[in-house]
């Protein structure tokens, strides 16, 4: 009982902290014995050595991953115009989709349809239909370049998701935000430019940076019509050196970008939930 | 002639009718309480004077005006007739000031330094000039409904209109808001509030309606209504909502 007044800490504390370093003990051990198992067993399987010099080869990665970096270059730019045209057609699309006045009826159909088909139809084939198909219109250069067609490709289809999005963003703002707005005398217009997009699209944040996500991963596709990004690049190192090491080297690459970017939009998101509590 | 006239004035939601045939005179400088139990059609009522629902039926004239023909433009309107609500709706993403600018801004097209001063003394006047640059989630819920009503005050309206405006708040802060409500009597403003504050109503009330089942069935000076009221459904509900 002394003890325990000198220590400072209130019945409640002690127990708290029995239960952490409890647990703590628990994940340490699980945790090595689970690194242990790999360490040891993954070695011992007959095809390891094989595995370990054509995957994980320290020289090839070594010699690939700064050509790597230069491809991925390429990759961070398709991204980069990429991004901000998605924004910008997805929110067009999901205000064509809510559009009232009867004139943007054919808005409304068009925004409808093209959702519907820019995702119903896989990625890989929208590049490759819009990437191969537009320049064999033979148009002259630079506008049959695969990486104008390719990005487009992109934009549409990542338009479709991030359209749908907002429009659940702007379905989350309460209704009663749109009769105050009104109450006051604002037109609709102005009601969802001033009163409910600013809130709708905080409110989606977090599911448009998974978005952004999925893209950097997607800008990969592109290869399979032309442009010499990291994925691209690593083939060729493939076939040069017969060795799959340059695609880890990709995929590490990969991981630099993504692991922050997803943590970061976890972030956002428990924050809103929190928020929102 | 009445500031604001409601003849047979009729709502729906479906089969459900929840204004019955409303008729209602509002002077110029009135302030009428509309009381009675919950769903009788007060909230109603006050959403469809302000345009907010479009009504099946009946005439509303502001000044002698129609405002409830089908199809005419609820914008203008709104702009002559201010409205509180329970859960103050403030705009979130903005601080209170900017809350109470947007609306003169937009509708009536003045600049942030014209519309400022004559908000600014508005925010003064009620007591809330050091808040003015918080949040609504930093205010307290009294001086958010405030900051509601100076809100609605801001586009200069002729008629108010309060639904409930003290129901969400906890008995404490209650008295700041209702302290408002009695400011704006003395300076003549024309108000309509449903309220379930039956003490209020009887001290400030000009006239009293009581509504069941989307129909003023008796209305009068407070004293009459709270004292000797004609019809038993009126005594009913007193009685409970004073027990």
């Amino acid at each position: 009982m002394t003890q325990d007044k000198a220590a400072g800490m209130t019945r409640r504390e002690r127990f708290e902290a029995q239960q952490r370093r409890r647990s703590l003990v628990i994940a340490a051990t699980s945790t090595t014995l689970v690194v242990a198992a790999l360490v040891i067993f993954v070695p011992m399987s007959p095809g390891w050595e094989k595995v370990q010099k054509s995957f994980f080869n320290g020289a090839v990665l070594a010699q690939t991953f700064p050509k790597l970096l230069d491809a991925f270059l390429i990759n961070v730019m398709i991204f980069a115009w990429s991004a901000p045209a998605i924004a910008v057609l997805g929110l067009l699309i999901a205000l064509a989709r809510d559009a009232k006045s009867p004139a943007l009826f054919p808005l409304r159909i068009f925004g409808a349809a093209f959702t519907d088909v820019f995702r119903g139809v896989p990625v890989i084939l929208t590049v490759y239909l819009i990437g191969f198909g537009i320049p064999g219109l033979g148009l002259p250069r630079p506008w049959n370049s695969p990486y104008i067609w390719g990005s487009l490709a992109l934009i549409l289809t990542y338009s479709a998701y991030v359209a749908e999005i907002f429009r659940a963003g702007i379905d989350s703002v309460h209704h009663s935000q749109r009769s105050a707005a009104l109450s006051l005398g604002l037109s609709e217009r102005q009601m969802m430019r001033d009163v409910v997009l600013p809130q709708a699209v905080r409110n989606v944040v977090p599911s448009q940076m998974n978005m952004l996500i999925a893209l950097q991963k997607d800008v990969s596709l592109l290869s399979f019509i032309g442009p010499v990004e990291i994925f691209r690049q690593a083939g060729v190192f493939k076939s040069l050196l017969a060795n799959f090491t340059p695609y880890v080297g990709a995929a590490i690459i990969f991981l630099f970008v993504t692991i922050p970017a997803t943590r970061y939009a976890d972030y956002l998101m428990s924050r809103q939930m929190r928020e929102r509590r | 002639m009445a500031k604001l006239e409601l003849r047979g004035v009729v709502k729906r939601f479906g089969t459900n009718t929840v204004c019955d045939g409303i008729d209602l005179d509002v002077e110029q400088g009135q302030m009428v309480c509309l009381i009675g139990a919950s769903g009788a059609g007060k909230s109603t009522l006050l959403r469809c004077i302000n345009l907010l629902e479009p009504t099946e039926d009946g005439e509303i004239f502001l000044d002698g005006e129609d405002i409830a023909v089908p199809g005419l433009d609820p914008q203008s309107v709104r702009a002559r007739i201010g409205m509180v609500f329970q859960s103050y709706n403030l705009f979130p993403h903005m601080t209170a000031l900017e809350n109470a600018l947007l609306a003169p801004r937009r509708v009536h097209g003045l600049s942030r330094t014209e519309a400022q001063p004559d908000v600014e003394a508005l925010f003064t006047r009620f007591g809330l000039a050091d808040r003015m640059q918080n949040y609504p989630d930093q205010l307290s819920g009294g001086q958010q409904q405030r900051v509601a009503i100076v809100r609605a005050l801001a586009m200069k309206p002729e008629v108010m209109l309060f639904d409930e405006i003290t129901s969400a708040l906890d008995p404490q802060l209650v008295g700041e808001v209702l302290d408002v409500l009695l400011q704006l009597k003395d300076q003549g403003m024309t108000m309509v509030l449903a309220t379930h504050e039956m003490g209020f109503a009887r001290e400030a009330a000009d006239k009293v309606c009581f509504l069941q089942d989307g129909r003023i069935i008796e209305e009068g000076p407070p004293d009459q209504v709270f004292g000797s009221p004609k019809r038993a459904e009126t005594k009913a509900f007193l009685e409970r909502a004073l027990k």
